[in-house]
Order: structure tokens, then C-alpha cells, then sequence
């Protein structure tokens, strides 16, 4: 092979960079999940060493990262319809399916087994069933057949407070079933809320989204009624005695925010098509919602224990 | 692609792989003195 075709060869192949491997695990859901179960670490009773409880936190995180890289491997077809997701690495050539694959199950073993050598085998067992829900049960199960995916499969984002919570008692306890269902409950309004200003790449991709399947105003209504609901939820730490009036005045403020965009949403006569601002708000103040919420839960209980 | 970018993303690759795995060594090695209670 002369130097010429030798150079024309590495020209088409197209290597890619640690950037592009570490855009398929989804580095912004890693964050929040990452954030929230390090709350789950804070505000769950008894003691963790630094280390053990950091190798936890970096098993989440990994595993987290891990179905993001799955679920862009096995959605590829639909993120190449879609323009929001159109320049992820795979739909945009710049890396195979297979080495996504190979990534994103290595990262799901190596997790899963270093949570349970080194952390316990009941959060290992939690870790392993919040990588299969999201990618069997959500990813290709749910997402292309229902407009309630987001309901059910919303339960794989709301597994890590209760896995880090299991590593640090070594159960599953109500407290810690309290925080998922309050991340439970935020999901549906999140998702439905970026799905109405991203509707007709949805329809395009042919996801039966909410606002696809039922129209604007169904999504709407179901908006706020799931944000009324998460709200009451998110009282609960207060009933089992896990937080405080610090606490519960947050949840009090932030909620009635939450519950007045939401009807601010319902309220908007015109379509998301031509005003996609209420729907937005609603999409940026949801995760400004839950990360303050959470670490408003994990100050409060932090402050208890030094003071 | 020209080939000192393909040798600029390989070796920003080993570079990564080399940071990870000496990570891990660094981390198993402490995870141990915390199981024997050293620290």
C-alpha cells in the first residue's frame, strides 16, 4: 500500500474522541442523578466511610451513564429523526452502534459489581434493576409503544436516592421509598413539558409522546394535575420525620411555583407552536425544582447533624 | 481526517484510559485499607 491510499484511509476513518464516548452517557442526567443521591447519602440515617460512600455515588454515576450510553445505542434510528438529538455521537457518524453497545454493557457490569464488593449487594441488586428498567423496560419496551413511557419508565430516575440510601443502611426503607416517589411524581410534568415544545420532532420520530398521541390540551391538563400531586408528595419527608420546617416551608414555596406555571401553562390559550414560553418555563423551573428542593432536604439535614 | 488529528484523538484517548485505570488502582487500593480498617 503506497503512502497516498494509506493517507486516503485513515481520511474515511472517522476515530472517535473521549468527548464523543463521554456525550453517550449523557453527562446533564448524570448530574441530577448524581445530585440526588448524594442527597439520599446525606439525609439517610447511621454512618458511611468517605470512601465507601464516594465509591457508591461513583457506581450511581456510572451506571447512570452506562443506560444513557445504552439507550443511545439502541434509539439510534429515532435520534437521527429528531433535530434535538440529531448531533449525538451515533446518529452523527461518529461512533458505531456496536462499540456503544460494548461501552455501555461494560460500564453496567463493572457498576453493578463494584457496588456489590464493595458497597452491599442490596444496592448493587437496586443498581442492577435501575439499569434494566431504563433500558429493557423504558427504553425498549415503553417509549415506542405507549404515551404513559414516561410515567412508568420516570421510575429508573427516581431509583437513586433509594440505592444510595440502601448503601448506607443496607435496606430499603419508607424514607427512602418517600424520595423516589417524589422524583416519581416530578418526571411526568418535566418530560410533558419539553415533549409539547419538541412535539413535532417527536411526531417526526414517530414517539407516542403525551402531546403527540392526545393533543396539547390533555398534556396540559395531566401537567398539572401530576404537579398538584408531586406536590402534596413532596410533604411527605415532613409526615415521617425526616425534615424540617426549613424544609417544608421550600416545598411550600417552590410547589406553589411550580403549581402557578403549571395553571399558567393550562391557562395559555395559544398553541405551544406559537408560544412554546409557558411551556418552557414549566420544563427549566422543574429542574431548578428538584435540585433545590433536594438540597434545601440536604442542608436541613446536614445542619441537624453538626449543630 | 488528517492523520495528526487521528493521532491528537488517539492518544487523547490512552491518555483517558490511563487516567481511568490508574484511578481504579488508586481506589481499590483504598476501598482495601478501609475494609481491613487501617483508615
Amino acid at each position: 500500500m503506497d503512502i497516498a491510499s494509506a493517507n486516503q484511509d485513515v481520511a474515511e476513518y472517522n476515530l472517535p474522541s473521549v468527548g464523543d464516548y463521554f456525550s453517550l452517557l449523557k453527562p446533564r442526567v448524570m448530574s441530577l442523578v448524581v445530585f440526588t443521591a448524594f442527597i439520599g447519602l446525606l439525609v439517610a440515617p447511621g454512618e458511611i466511610h468517605p470512601v465507601i460512600g464516594f465509591t457508591a455515588i461513583l457506581c450511581i454515576a456510572v451506571a447512570a451513564g452506562a443506560s444513557g450510553c445504552l439507550n443511545m445505542w439502541y434509539e439510534a434510528d429515532l435520534d437521527a429523526k429528531m433535530q434535538r438529538t440529531a448531533d449525538r455521537p451515533i446518529p452523527a457518524g461518529r461512533i458505531d452502534r456496536q462499540s456503544a453497545l460494548h461501552f455501555g454493557v461494560a460500564l453496567s457490569v463493572a457498576s453493578v459489581l463494584i457496588m456489590g464488593l464493595t458497597v452491599n449487594i442490596i444496592a448493587a441488586i437496586l443498581l442492577s434493576v435501575t439499569i434494566l428498567f431504563y433500558v429493557v423496560i423504558y427504553t425498549m419496551w415503553l417509549k415506542r409503544r405507549t404515551a404513559q413511557n414516561i410515567v412508568i419508565g420516570g421510575a429508573s430516575g427516581a431509583f437513586p436516592p433509594m440505592i444510595a440510601w440502601a448503601a448506607v443502611t443496607g435496606n430499603v426503607s419508607i424514607e427512602s421509598i418517600v424520595l423516589f416517589t417524589i422524583i416519581f411524581m416530578w418526571t411526568p410534568p418535566h418530560f410533558w413539558a419539553l415533549s409539547l415544545f419538541s412535539c413535532k420532532d417527536y411526531a417526526k420520530a414517530g414517539i407516542p409522546m403525551l402531546p403527540v398521541v392526545k393533543g396539547e390540551l390533555y398534556t396540559k391538563k395531566q401537567i398539572m394535575l401530576y404537579t398538584l400531586a408531586m406536590v402534596l408528595v413532596s410533604f411527605l419527608p415532613i409526615y415521617f420525620g425526616f425534615a424540617g420546617m426549613v424544609y417544608a416551608a421550600s416545598a411550600a414555596l417552590l410547589g406553589g411555583m411550580f403549581i402557578w406555571l403549571s395553571y399558567a401553562l393550562l391557562s395559555d390559550k395559544k398553541s405551544v407552536e406559537e408560544n412554546s414560553g409557558s411551556a418552557k418555563k414549566v420544563f427549566f423551573f422543574s429542574i431548578f425544582y428538584l435540585f433545590t428542593l433536594f438540597a434545601v432536604l440536604g442542608l436541613e439535614n446536614l445542619l441537624d447533624r453538626v449543630i | 481526517m488528517p492523520l495528526h488529528e487521528e493521532h491528537k484523538k488517539r492518544a487523547g484517548r490512552n491518555y483517558a484510559l490511563a487516567a481511568i485505570l490508574s484511578g481504579l488502582v488508586i481506589l481499590f487500593f483504598v476501598i482495601t485499607l478501609v475494609k481491613l480498617g487501617v483508615i
